[in-house]
């Protein structure tokens, strides 16, 4: 198999997680899975990341410095996410994003 | 510094892939029944029949007959219960078993935490499948000790990793031929086996399975789960041992003895070392806990690791 | 150019792949809110697997270690905050189901016809021997100013955190003159004080 074949197919299984991940965060009510949903989307940037490294530039560590960052984003995506459902919880026991609408125009 | 890379097959290269694989399954179910016979000994005050016991036990669990709970997540339950020894069997895979290991990495240490990581998740499953409050709560405990001990864990790999500028494990054992690690590094090796004690909630950290909450994770286990779940623990406790020798106390280095025998004697003492001691300590609320694994060993390890660094800055380490 | 994997390695990272996925849509799709956390933690373990097929052994065996850390925490909240965690009464809790469809085919699409019509360079040189070495020597020197500013996101986020998810205050653990002797917390911590 050719090394561009193989790069296009784990692109594509890492822009299929991406699809998942935007359906999952767009559609859920309840905040844990639309976290859920975002981490799945960034599961596939580190698998993307991942690939490009391995494929177009293993010389280079800037496409490993992507996968810690991913890594990073959903460390910090989660740790916020949790504070401040908690937060809103205790406030006003609501935990779906659809009653959460202090921020809406 | 990569001079001081040593390659160093896996056993899987050098032996071949299935005997390597039934050589790690062998010595993990030894180290884990060596746990439990020196635990039941200690426990009994009963010596050669402590290792009898141990086995009558174990077959007993074996044979008999699984009870189960209303309306149980049984799928998880199953997960859970049989990822516990798979764990720590594949934890050992990167402990050096004559020289070599199973699998061999640039990130060995990183390998050993992970399996430990993914064991939270294994417990957490084994409260959660039952269905049962009892379970749950045991479940939460682990996690709750988890986040105590997770980083004064890892920093105490990372001292090791830091030192030994590597993280091989054969790398690891080459870099303490001239003085064994524990030498420099006795924070690091004490807050290692805490750990270990932690992660396979065993003595002073068993409260996950406290008689309190009516044995915890372990309550509604029964049969061949049950065994899995014991063996496990006790096959993560004899993992960490022999990892504990690699890392701190030099794996098979010692004169006049062969390799091997050493690395045997050393993890038999670590053992011995672990059961006596853990069995002398109370049992450890989850709650205080979290305190003094924050305010005492997460400073005290980045000490350790603190000194290190100035350690191999300044050529100690050659 | 043909790819230097093995044709065993090349079937593991499709197979892996394929599973990856497969968890990935089994989260929006069980009623058990664990089943629904742990098929997103056997997503992760899937594409770490992928990692150390593509000699990436490090950021594999973190990304494997943060995930499932972080999912059996996640179990915990998700008990603290579902109505339902165990599925035994199923029920839908979606909005906008067809336009988020929509909307995430949409984005699959996309990139996929960005990534079968692109034409890919082909790489520059090997594979390095240590990627782990690469990666450490990254952090402490080319890419350092990177590691800055993460270690100090991560610092701003665990304060942060804290301060939204706390509800007490110095006045609610000293008392309104900041004169107890002893603080007065719920949980009593492990230390004499």
């Amino acid at each position: 198999m050719t090394a561009e074949l193989v790069l296009q197919i784990v692109l594509t299984v890492a822009a299929a997680l991406v699809g998942v991940g935007v359906f999952g965060a767009l559609s859920q009510q309840s905040i844990v899975m639309i976290m859920m949903g975002f981490e799945l989307a960034l599961n596939g940037v580190l698998l993307g990341g991942a690939a490009a490294w391995y494929f177009l530039a293993p010389q280079a560590p800037d496409a490993q410095m992507v996968v810690v960052v991913a890594l990073v984003v959903m460390a910090v995506e989660m740790a916020m996410g949790f504070a401040a459902t908690i937060a809103i919880y205790r406030a006003r026991q609501v935990d779906m994003v659809d009653m959460a609408t202090e921020l809406q125009g | 510094m990569s001079e001081m890379e040593i390659p160093v097959g896996t056993s899987a290269a050098a032996w071949g892939t299935w005997s390597a694989v039934l050589t790690v399954t062998a010595v993990g179910l030894l180290l884990g029944f060596l746990v439990a016979a020196t635990d039941r000994a200690v426990l009994t005050g009963s010596g050669a029949r402590a290792a009898v016991g141990t086995l009558q036990s174990g077959t007993r669990l074996l044979l008999e007959q699984r009870r189960t709970t209303l309306a149980p997540d049984s799928l998880l339950w199953r997960l859970g219960c049989a990822a516990v020894p798979v764990l720590a069997l594949l934890s050992l895979a990167v402990v050096p078993i004559g020289g070599r290991t199973l699998l061999s990495s640039s990130a060995d240490l990183v390998w050993f935490n992970a399996m430990e990581a993914v064991l939270w998740a294994a417990v957490w499953l084994v409260g959660w499948g039952p269905n049962a409050v009892h379970a749950l709560t045991g479940g939460y405990r682990f996690l709750i000790q988890g986040l105590s001990y997770e980083l004064p864990l890892m920093f105490a790999l990372i001292t090791v990793g830091v030192g030994a500028q590597s993280l091989r494990t054969t790398n690891v054992v080459a870099a303490q031929a001239d003085l064994w690690f524990v030498v420099t590094m006795p924070v690091a090796f004490v807050v290692f086996l805490a750990s270990a004690a932690a992660f396979a909630f065993w003595g002073p950290f068993a409260s996950p399975a406290g008689a309190d909450i009516a044995g915890g994770v372990t309550s509604e286990l029964s049969g061949v789960d049950r065994l899995l779940v014991d063996a496990g623990r006790a096959v993560f406790l004899g993992a960490a041992a022999a990892m504990a020798t690699a890392l701190f106390l030099g794996g098979d280095a010692g004169p006049w003895l062969p390799g091997p025998l050493w690395q045997l004697v050393k993890t038999v003492g670590v053992v011995v070392l672990l059961v006596v001691v853990g069995h002398r300590v109370p049992v450890i609320r989850p709650d205080r806990f979290v305190e003094i694994g924050w305010m005492v060993l997460i400073p005290a390890t980045l000490l350790q690791a603190l000194l290190v660094s100035v350690l191999v800055l300044s050529g100690f380490y050659g | 150019m043909l790819t230097d994997l093995p044709a065993w390695a090349v079937a593991a990272v499709i197979a892996l792949g394929g599973l990856s996925v497969a968890a990935g849509i089994a989260v929006f799709v069980v009623d058990s809110m664990a089943r629904a956390t742990f098929a997103l933690l056997t997503s992760f373990l899937a594409v770490a697997g992928i990692l150390v097929a593509l000699q990436l052994p490090y950021l594999a065996f973190v990304t494997a270690l943060m995930m499932t850390i972080e999912m059996a925490l996640m179990a915990v909240f998700m008990i603290m905050f579902m109505m339902n965690p165990a599925g035994l009464m199923p029920m839908t809790m979606v909005h906008n189901a067809r336009g988020s469809a929509v909307l995430g085919a949409g984005a699959f699409v996309l990139l996929t016809v960005g990534i079968w019509t692109m034409d890919w360079p082909t790489r520059n040189g090997a594979v390095p021997a240590d990627s782990t070495r690469q990666l450490g020597e990254a952090i402490m020197g080319s890419h350092m100013l990177v590691m800055l500013v993460i270690g100090v996101a991560l610092f701003a986020t665990i304060i942060a955190g804290t301060v939204l998810a706390t509800a007490r205050g110095r006045y609610d653990r000293f008392g309104a003159e900041l004169d107890a002797a002893r603080p007065d917390d719920p949980v009593p911590g492990g230390l004499p004080r």
